[in-house]
């Protein structure tokens, strides 16, 4: 007999100890005619309800690709996931099958997209794109979805909503789209939502609009919220953790405040360093020297080496495993507790 | 860095309105965006201007009307003294040669069939003058280690770079023609942080060399702040606020400005609950048709009648010492507040 997917898929509500999404040891690669990309290496994160993880890195370090394989919108092939487990409240999403997984994306496990302004379809109004979610997956009459549009945007804030359902996304500004693709993104009510960069296109008044409207949805509803970002500003305003990447790698993970205070590793320390504030008016910016490693043919041992300050000659050699700081900070630096103990800046 | 002698260019009263037409086969003007409306500053000699503002607020406009890219609707620029509407001949080529622009997107503002040598070497092909054929070779790769590329690597095209590189190739370029003057519109907005401060520290490098003056224009207020010297903060095709860094960041007057500025996230979570935030409400309106009276009355806090009736002109008010277009202007530090 064919298992249905309630008995699968884990109930809504009721946790017990897992967390809510669990990334543990996951592996991606890209198999290219120049080589195998690996894009990540071994990566773990979890996140709880109602908590913020943001997760920080270099461009290219495999955010977003980590993101896509939670989601299960990886091309495979090129792309294959050699190891790893996703565990969402318990069970490994990799293990499902393609109907049990379409059950779980943009339903209780939602993403914005990067490139969002890109997303919305420039032909439908966006009333009709927002309602499509509820008529596809709630097998809502037209009209009742119709008004779920609308309620949907009252709550992303949007003014007059009622008659703005029926305009295309080109009437609507930068940080109104966005609005609206949070709107579709949360019309399911997902537990984890996964937002890469979601305001990366925005200027700040309107990123500051952003970010308030997803903290309140978080309080709302209790949802996981996974940020993807470069900007260590929005960072240290919401996150509760943080986990940094460099390589396909997590090279640091911690708690917000405890990073911010004294970061841990060499790439993370480089990378506070290196941005200007608008509360001081420094000299000369730290930069870290050189250029992002080539995932095709990554440095030996740790793959920072080449650009890092602390570096010591077994570095080159020896790969450094993630070490347990406390309970709830590691850093995959040999020299971790030198890194800590120099003040910053 | 000292505003001292003759200004290098002086702008006053630009304006700069594109028509907004109906109809298709007739065309019919029933009204313009006011992308620049009534813009006036000076720049020095090694001075950097600061330009922030909402996204539309007409930065870019400003900046290619500047670079007579785009004709001015009424205003005047005036380059070295002379004023580039009135220039001809080889007069015109020269005050173009001595203003130059570094573009927002070092992934899409490169050709990418041409080598970096033809790119950077380019404004040569105008501007015979500064490099003769036998020279340029020899120019371009001086240029490459100025920006600290390798000269070697002349003869790669764009893609055999990264972004922060590519960027490079740009100021680079920029530079071709030593102009006294670069506009930069968003020259770091799509790098990453470690590859965005060694830009910064670049350009502030050459600036020091070479006595240059920047205008630069970003969206990213903590950004603009490290590198500039002065600071106008846009809405709606005017400037509200105009200063030195230090007045504008630490002692804003105008609300968009202390809205702008408590909006900025300060990477440093210590304290963050208490931390001030204006979040502003809403869009700017439309360009292309404006409120009457002050421009930010729909979305100001402290907006009166009179803010309806009379625009507030860009003046020094009482009690601050830089210029800012508010009838109820008074300084308000949010940055360091909480
Ligand atoms: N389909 C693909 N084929 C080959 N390589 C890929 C593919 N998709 C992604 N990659 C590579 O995987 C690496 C990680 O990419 P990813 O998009 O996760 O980076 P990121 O950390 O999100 O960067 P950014 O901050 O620029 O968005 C990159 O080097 C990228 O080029
Ligand atoms: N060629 C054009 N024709 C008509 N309208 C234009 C043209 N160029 C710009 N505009 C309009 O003028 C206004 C100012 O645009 P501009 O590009 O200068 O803004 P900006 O401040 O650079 O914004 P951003 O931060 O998004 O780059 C906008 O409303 C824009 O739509
Ligand atoms: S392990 Fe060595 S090279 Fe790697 S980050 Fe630490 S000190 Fe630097
Ligand atoms: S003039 Fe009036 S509306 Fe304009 S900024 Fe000042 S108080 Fe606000
Ligand atoms: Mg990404
Ligand atoms: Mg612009």
């Amino acid at each position: 007999m064919k298992k249905t997917s309630a008995d699968v898929l884990p109930a809504e509500g009721g946790l017990g100890d897992a967390p809510l999404l669990a990334v543990d040891n996951l592996h991606v690669e890209f198999h290219t005619r120049a080589g195998v990309v690996r894009a990540v290496n071994g990566v773990s994160y979890t996140v709880g309800p109602g908590e913020t993880l943001a997760v920080l890195g270099e461009s290219g370090s495999g955010k977003s690709v980590t993101a896509q394989a939670i989601m299960g919108i990886l091309d495979m092939p090129p792309a294959v996931i050699p190891q790893g487990e996703i565990r969402f409240k318990g069970t490994d999403l990799l293990k499902l099958s393609e109907h049990d997984r379409t059950q779980v994306r943009g339903q209780r496990i939602a993403m914005i997209f990067q490139d969002a302004l890109s997303a919305l379809n420039p032909v439908f109004t966006v009333g009709w794109q927002i309602s499509e979610m509820f008529r596809v997956h709630r097998g809502m009459s037209k009209s009742d979805a119709m008004k779920k549009a609308v309620e949907l945007m009252d709550r992303v804030r949007i003014p007059a909503a009622k008659q703005r359902v029926h305009d295309y996304p080109h009437q609507f500004s930068g940080g109104m789209r966005q609005r609206i693709m949070i709107a579709m993104s949360i019309a399911l009510d997902p537990e984890v939502l996964i937002a890469d960069e979601p305001t990366t296109a925005l200027d700040v008044t309107v990123q500051a609009q952003i970010m308030e409207l997803l903290a309140e949805l978080q309080r709302e509803s209790q949802m996981g919220l996974i940020l993807i970002t470069h900007d260590l500003g929005v960072v240290a305003d919401v996150a509760d953790k943080i986990a940094v990447m460099y390589g396909g790698r997590i090279v640091e993970n911690a708690p917000v405040y405890d990073i911010y205070r004294a970061p841990a590793h060499p790439y993370t320390k480089g990378l506070l360093d290196s941005i200007p504030r608008v509360d001081q008016k420094g000299h000369e910016l730290y930069a870290i020297k050189g250029l992002p490693p080539n995932l095709l043919d990554l440095p030996t041992g740790c793959a920072f080496h080449p650009r890092c300050p602390f570096r010591q000659e077994n570095c080159v050699t020896d790969a450094p495993p993630l070490y347990e700081i406390s309970g709830t900070r590691g850093s995959a630096c040999h020299y971790w507790r030198e890194v800590l103990d120099g003040e910053r800046r | 860095m000292a505003s001292v002698g003759e200004p290098v260019l002086e702008v006053r009263d630009l304006v700069k309105h594109f028509p907004l037409n109906q109809g298709i086969l007739f065309k019919k003007q029933i009204g313009a965006i006011k992308a620049v409306d009534g813009v006036s500053f000076d720049l020095h000699k090694g001075e950097t201007l600061g330009i922030v503002g909402e996204s539309g607020c007409g930065k870019s406009t400003l900046a290619k009307v500047l670079m007579a890219l785009e004709r001015p609707t009424s205003g005047s620029v005036k380059i070295g003294g002379r004023d580039i509407a009135k220039a001809r001949g080889g007069e015109l080529k020269t005050m173009r040669r001595n203003i130059q622009m570094v573009m927002q997107d070092p992934y899409t503002s490169l050709n990418p069939r041409m080598t970096v040598g033809d790119i950077i070497g380019e404004p040569y092909e105008i501007h015979t003058e500064v490099a003769p054929k036998g020279d340029r070779r020899k120019k371009v790769q001086e240029l490459l280690d100025v920006v600290g590329l390798n000269p070697d690597h002349i003869n790669r095209y764009p893609h055999q770079f990264s972004g922060g590189q590519r960027q490079r190739i740009g100021i680079a370029r920029g530079l071709a023609l030593q102009p006294e003057i670069i506009v930069c519109d968003e020259p770091v907005s799509a790098l990453d942080v470690s590859i965005q401060a060694q830009v910064i520290n670049l350009l502030e490098r050459l600036q020091d060399e070479f006595g240059l003056a920047y205008i630069f224009i970003a969206h990213d207020l903590s950004v603009v702040r490290h590198i500039s010297d002065r600071v106008g903060v846009m809405y709606l095709g005017k400037f509200v606020e105009l200063g030195k860094d230090a007045e504008i960041y630490e002692r804003p007057a105008h609300p968009y400005t202390q809205a702008l500025l408590s909006a900025v996230p300060v990477p440093d979570p210590e304290g963050r609950e208490r931390r001030e935030r204006i979040i502003l409400q809403g869009d700017p309106p439309s360009p292309a048709n404006p409120p009457s009276g002050c421009r930010f009355r729909t979305r100001c806090w402290k907006a009166q009648e009179i803010c309806a009736q009379e625009e507030p002109l860009l003046q020094i008010r009482p009690g601050t010492a830089h210029l800012s277009a508010c009838h109820f202007a008074e300084t308000h530090d949010v940055v360091h507040a909480g």
